[in-house]
């Protein structure tokens, strides 16, 4: 391999190493100006995201729903499109699970949670489907209408969590608990984390993504359409059924986020449960590069971020959480601006 | 003959004249040297085949590119833009081939953008912030139409106006601006022949009121028709300037190509023509925008083992006839058959699948992923094939070895299925397409300016393997603006003009004259 | 009767205000071709940015002039990164978003050891109905801008067919930069109306979405000032009616279900955009950036 195709390979991952650094670099020197060490603030944050069972525990908890909606957004990329509605889907899908799970009350253990999970999953799916259709077969653009469509999702998950089935038990806004046999197990080893086979399951999601765009005719497909529109079609391919396509899968993905937060955690829907999983998921899949391993490292730093920011709050005089979304925002743009980067290039 | 010394300033110094301009783009030598001069109150044809270097002489005279070398003088003075702005500043404007206006707006405000004037009692505001006198700007604009004959309504959105009137809007916006010298880049691309007329009659006008106008184009008839002297550029230099009176479209033709270069194709013999590979009855089609009639009933027939080739000015049809063997379904009547199958009703990917090639007509767009290396735009089209994938799994090694095996056979540089498609150069793109359209083993192959921006030695090759498709029995329907490489090539050549086939000639038969009568209409 | 109407028309009028300053303020970006998704971040450091000068200063107006001047800061920001760097609008958009959800809570903390918040202002020190003049005036000044003015047509070429305002010697750039800043004072002022004068304090993400029901009035306007502001009212009527509905109960003792007042806003855009009920055509370069040839 010569040095410059080595460089070609490396320089991704180069740049997305530098724009982390450089965002944590800019959010940390935020701190300084409240009065706090920068370093300081790091070594809680590493710390607290990963020093001990429990903590890495946690980090895993968050990265499990980070990584499907990095997939789904990475999934949507990869064919052109921009999925801004993962934060839509993954509340219907946490909702369409939570409901499965009480109205199918009677099912046995392996076949409820399964069932719940299929919920989650095709919730999801026709959420996305719905915006992969309006783009495809009447040309409105995807962006907008997942911006819109996750209103939609907060207005009827509210609707159908309150006045359809919601917790006599509890003045929360959240559907009844699900039944016990819905229930998957949490991974012991990270004590009282509710981290749980949904991470299994989020990492063979990822196994399975890189197996689709690696292996597969379909996958092969989605990435030409993503590449050139024209090119795929006159080559026999339809961009409309892969764009739908491509929405579905994404739809799915970001459903199954339900499957930890309801049947590992919560064991109910609450409203309003996710702190922005959806669009830190599209930070997730800038960073990862539409790449699964780079997805899933990606998916861990912010689990990781989302972590540790949130023991600032006690371990910091001035800091508080809301660093975390600082950070992803610096970030991101780090990530973003090709510019940017030419223009750094020029300079070294 | 190029003349090269400095002329005399003042009243008798010529409108515009180059001297020893030069350009470089990377390696290639887009000017090299390039002398001529133009008369004040004078139409001046700016000849050349794509690539010749008329654009980038132009585009130095606008102010778009600076040159490596040489010097412009604008009415005897020397000149150095930095931009167009200075340019324009000078009295020069310029119409592109691709017009500068947007839809919704008005004609009025496409005009007037950039030179917008204000009411004295606005003065206090930013300029920025000062309110549009239209109505100024309309009296100005009137007296402007009335003088030169040129009506247009002011107020509609320009979208919804016909492509010759836009073109005059684009005219008045550079009257506007009081430009004296006039460059016209390929301006009767898109018009009518109608409106043609009416664009020279224009053009003579605006010549008789002391305007200079430089016409950038390739169509010779159109370059005796209007023209009073002419430049013409072959391979980044010029090769002629002619008084248009004193001179031929032959002697032309001879200076734009030249004797070397020209198609020398051995055409072996026909095999005996087969079964139709192609069949198209009545085909019609509305254009998207507009809702014109571009195909008005076009039938033809290709049979195994002969080529088939469509002559014409670009844009009577071409796309469109294309399109609609790719995807019939959009056809507002009409029936497509391919290799004796009614093909109407089905999917591009079940048609191309029967054995159809495919060699787009804008490889860029739609023959390639830029983006991907090679081996991914050579499995593009084939990842469903038997070949090349099992049970919805792409067989990647198979793969790699048909890419090796086909880079080496087809000529491909460099031998790397890993670089990215958009790094080859355009003659080893087209090569990239041709082996993989060959790859399924066509027995119909459309060909659409399949030599378009490829360099000699590549041009050779695609027109030696088009020919060996049709000795293996496949039938060929060749889609070409260059006339040559329609004559070079085809046993049958179909002359498509606004819609419709209008002549047919055996290659026997084919004659550069009647062809290009009928191209332009007068069959 | 009577006041009922009479309540839920201010309550409409109340609500619409921020609305409409966030919707002008993304009608000035996006018609120079520049989306705006960060409608939300410019009015949550407007919110801030206010409620923090107006208690230091006891002045709303000197609160709502910072509102637009750190509206217009996050302009810059994101100005910087689309035109100058020509990073993904959306992308960037979303950093800003992110960006703006963060920071002002995080200033609380240092500046007033809360969580999150702005102690309250009293009473003399918000607006009233001053907003509500103001937007009217915005409104106006900007259909007249945008019909009259020089650079309200090097604006709408921006966003239309940039290369020609290239050609016509118009900055295009230059022009965007202009309309992305503008429309960073008014996102920041509509998020200054949010903080005081609609409630008395700064909280956390107070916008609640309202930059976004912003972009889809702009969408159901067509892209046009004065069919925008009738979106805005449209929009702040379902809000006021279903803030009105909010706890009433039925017949039958069962409580309305606002939810499908909320989400019919966004119904209805998405409609539009599917070409069901009208057609709404964004500007053609919309979302891409300019680089001379």
């Amino acid at each position: 391999m010569s040095w410059g195709r080595a460089m070609d390979r490396w320089m991704p991952v180069l740049r997305a190493l530098l724009s982390v650094i450089a965002g944590f670099a800019a959010g940390l020197a935020v701190t300084w100006v409240a009065g706090e060490s920068p370093w300081n603030v790091f070594m809680i944050l590493i710390r607290s995201a990963f020093g001990s069972w429990y903590d890495l525990g946690m980090t895993l908890f968050y990265t499990t729903p980070l990584l499907l909606t990095g997939l789904s957004v990475a999934i949507c990329f990869q064919a052109g499109l921009f999925n801004i509605g993962a934060e839509g889907q993954l509340t219907l899908g946490a909702l369409a699970a939570a409901v499965t799970g009480v109205v199918l009350a009677g099912l046995p253990w392996p076949l409820a949670p399964v069932a719940a999970a299929a919920a989650a999953f095709g919730t999801g799916a026709f959420w996305g489907w719905i915006a992969g259709w309006l783009r495809a077969r009447r040309g409105s653009h995807e962006v907008i209408t997942t911006i819109m469509l996750n209103f939609v999702a907060a207005g009827l998950s509210s609707y159908v969590a309150l006045y359809l089935f919601p917790n006599p038990d509890s003045q929360n806004p959240e559907t009844r608990p699900v039944a016990k046999s819905f229930l998957i197990q949490h991974l012991s080893v990270f004590g009282d984390a509710p981290v749980s086979t949904a991470l299994i399951l989020a990492v063979a999601m990822c196994v399975a993504y890189g197996f689709l765009m690696r292996r597969t005719v379909l996958g092969f497909e989605l990435r030409s359409v993503g590449q050139s529109e024209r090119a795929a079609r006159v080559a026999g391919i339809d961009p409309g059924k892969i764009q739908i396509l491509a929405m579905v899968l994404a739809g799915g993905l970001a459903g199954l986020v339900g499957v930890g937060e309801v049947l590992g955690n919560a064991e109910k829907f609450k409203l309003g449960f996710s702190p922005q999983y959806g669009f830190v998921g599209i930070a997730v899949a800038l960073l990862g590069r539409g790449n699964p391993v780079g997805v899933a490292a990606a998916a861990l730093l912010f689990g990781a971020l989302h972590k540790g920011t949130g023991d600032l709050d006690f371990e910091t005089e001035n800091v508080t959480r809301d660093l975390s979304m600082i950070l992803q925002a610096l970030v991101i743009l780090s990530v973003s601006a090709d510019g940017l980067w030419d223009w750094v290039k020029r300079r070294v | 003959m190029p003349r090269t010394e400095t002329s005399a300033s003042g009243a008798e110094a010529p409108a515009v004249e180059l001297v020893g301009l030069s350009k470089t783009f990377g390696s290639v030598r887009a000017n090299d040297a390039v002398s001529f001069r133009v008369e004040r109150g004078s139409i001046h044809g700016v000849i050349g085949e794509n690539g010749a270097g008329k654009s980038t002489a132009m585009k130095m005279l606008y102010g778009i590119y600076t040159p490596d070398a040489g010097k412009i003088l604008v009415e005897g003075k020397v000149r150095r833009w930095r931009s167009p702005q200075d340019a324009i500043a000078a009295g020069i404007g310029m119409v592109h081939q691709h017009f500068m206006l947007a839809g919704p707006h008005s004609a009025l405000d496409n005009i007037l953008l950039g030179a917008e004037t204000s009411r004295r009692a606005w003065s206090w505001l930013p300029p920025p912030l000062r309110p549009i006198d239209r109505s100024a700007a309309r009296a100005k604009l009137q007296a402007l139409a009335e003088r030169y004959s040129l009506p247009v309504d002011w107020d509609t959105p320009v979208e919804r106006l016909p492509v010759g009137i836009q073109q005059r809007i684009e005219i008045l916006k550079l009257l506007y601006r009081d430009a004296r010298i006039l460059i016209l880049d390929e301006p009767t691309a898109v018009l009518t022949p109608q409106e043609t007329q009416d664009l020279f009659a224009n053009l003579r006008r605006l010549r008789g009121e002391g305007k200079t106008v430089l016409i950038i184009t390739h169509k010779l008839k159109e370059v005796m028709a209007v023209t009073d002297r002419v430049t013409v550029f072959r391979g980044g230099k010029v090769t002629g300037g002619v008084e248009t009176e004193a001179t031929s479209p032959q002697e032309l033709a001879d200076l734009m190509v030249g004797r070397a270069v020209h198609l020398q194709v051995k055409v072996p013999p026909q095999p005996e023509p087969g079964q139709a590979a192609l069949r198209l009855r009545d085909l019609k089609l509305t254009g998207r925008e507009g809702g014109v009639e571009r195909l008005k009933g076009v039938s033809l027939e290709v049979r195994s083992g002969e080529v088939v080739g469509i002559a014409g000015v670009e844009g009577n049809g071409q796309s469109e006839l294309l399109e609609s063997i790719l995807r019939p379904a959009e056809l507002l009547s009409g029936r497509v058959e391919v290799l004796g199958q009614d093909v109407t009703d089905l999917p591009t990917a079940e048609i191309k699948a029967m054995g159809v090639g495919w060699v787009p007509e804008d490889r860029h767009r739609d023959g390639l992923l830029l983006n991907r290396p090679v081996r991914e735009n050579f499995l593009l089209g084939l990842q469903s094939s038997a070949a090349f994938s099992r049970s919805g799994l792409v067989q990647w090694g198979e793969v790699d070895a048909a890419v090796k095996r086909a880079l080496e056979e087809y000529d491909v540089r460099p031998r790397d299925p890993d670089v990215n498609a958009g790094g080859l150069s355009g003659g080893n793109q087209q090569k990239l397409i041709i082996a993989r359209e060959f790859e399924r083993k066509p027995r119909l192959l459309v060909a659409a300016q399949p030599t378009r921006g490829v360099d000699v030695g590549a041009i050779e090759f695609i027109h030696d393997r088009i020919l060996k498709a049709r000795t293996e029995g496949a039938g060929v329907l060749l889609v070409s603006s260059e006339l040559d490489e329609v004559l070079a090539l085809s046993d049958r050549i179909l002359v498509l003009y606004e819609g419709r086939i209008v002549a047919e000639f055996t290659r026997a038969q084919a004659d550069e004259k009647r062809i290009g009568a009928a191209m332009g209409g007068s069959a | 009767m009577f006041e009922e109407l009479w309540a839920i028309l201010a309550s409409t009028i109340r609500v619409t205000t921020p609305l409409l300053f966030a919707a002008l303020g993304g009608l000035y970006s996006e018609r120079s071709g520049v989306v705006n998704i960060a409608l939300e971040g410019k009015m949550l450091v407007g919110a801030f940015a206010a409620a923090a000068v107006a208690l230091a200063t006891h002045s709303p107006w000197l609160g709502a002039a910072a509102g637009a001047g750190a509206g217009a800061l996050a302009g810059v920001a994101y100005a910087l990164f689309v035109i100058r760097w020509r990073a993904d609008q959306i992308v960037a958009g979303t950093a800003i978003n992110f960006l703006a959800i963060g920071l002002p809570p995080f200033l609380c903390k240092v500046l007033y050891d809360s969580t999150g918040g702005t102690p309250s202002l009293a009473l003399s020190d918000r607006f009233t109905f001053e907003p509500v003049a103001l937007v009217a005036l915005a409104l106006l000044l900007t259909w007249f801008w945008m019909r009259r003015s020089r650079s309200g047509l090097w604006v709408q070429f921006a966003g239309e067919h940039p290369q020609a305002l290239d050609a016509a010697g118009v900055g295009v750039n230059r022009t965007r930069w202009m309309a992305v800043l503008m429309g960073g004072v008014l996102a920041g002022v509509g998020g200054a109306t949010l903080s005081i004068s609609l409630s008395s304090s700064f909280t956390r993400e107070m916008s609640a979405g309202r930059g976004f029901m912003a972009l889809a009035a702009l969408i159901l306007g067509k892209w046009r000032p004065l069919p925008t502001a009738a979106a805005c009212v449209l929009f702040g009527l379902a809000d006021a009616m279903q803030i009105r509905l909010q706890g009433v109960k039925l017949g039958g003792g069962a409580p309305i279900p606002t939810q499908f007042i909320q989400i019919l806003p966004y119904v209805v855009t998405i409609l539009v955009l599917a070409g069901v009920v009208g057609q709404s055509r964004a500007p053609k370069a919309l979302g891409l950036s300019f680089r001379k040839a």
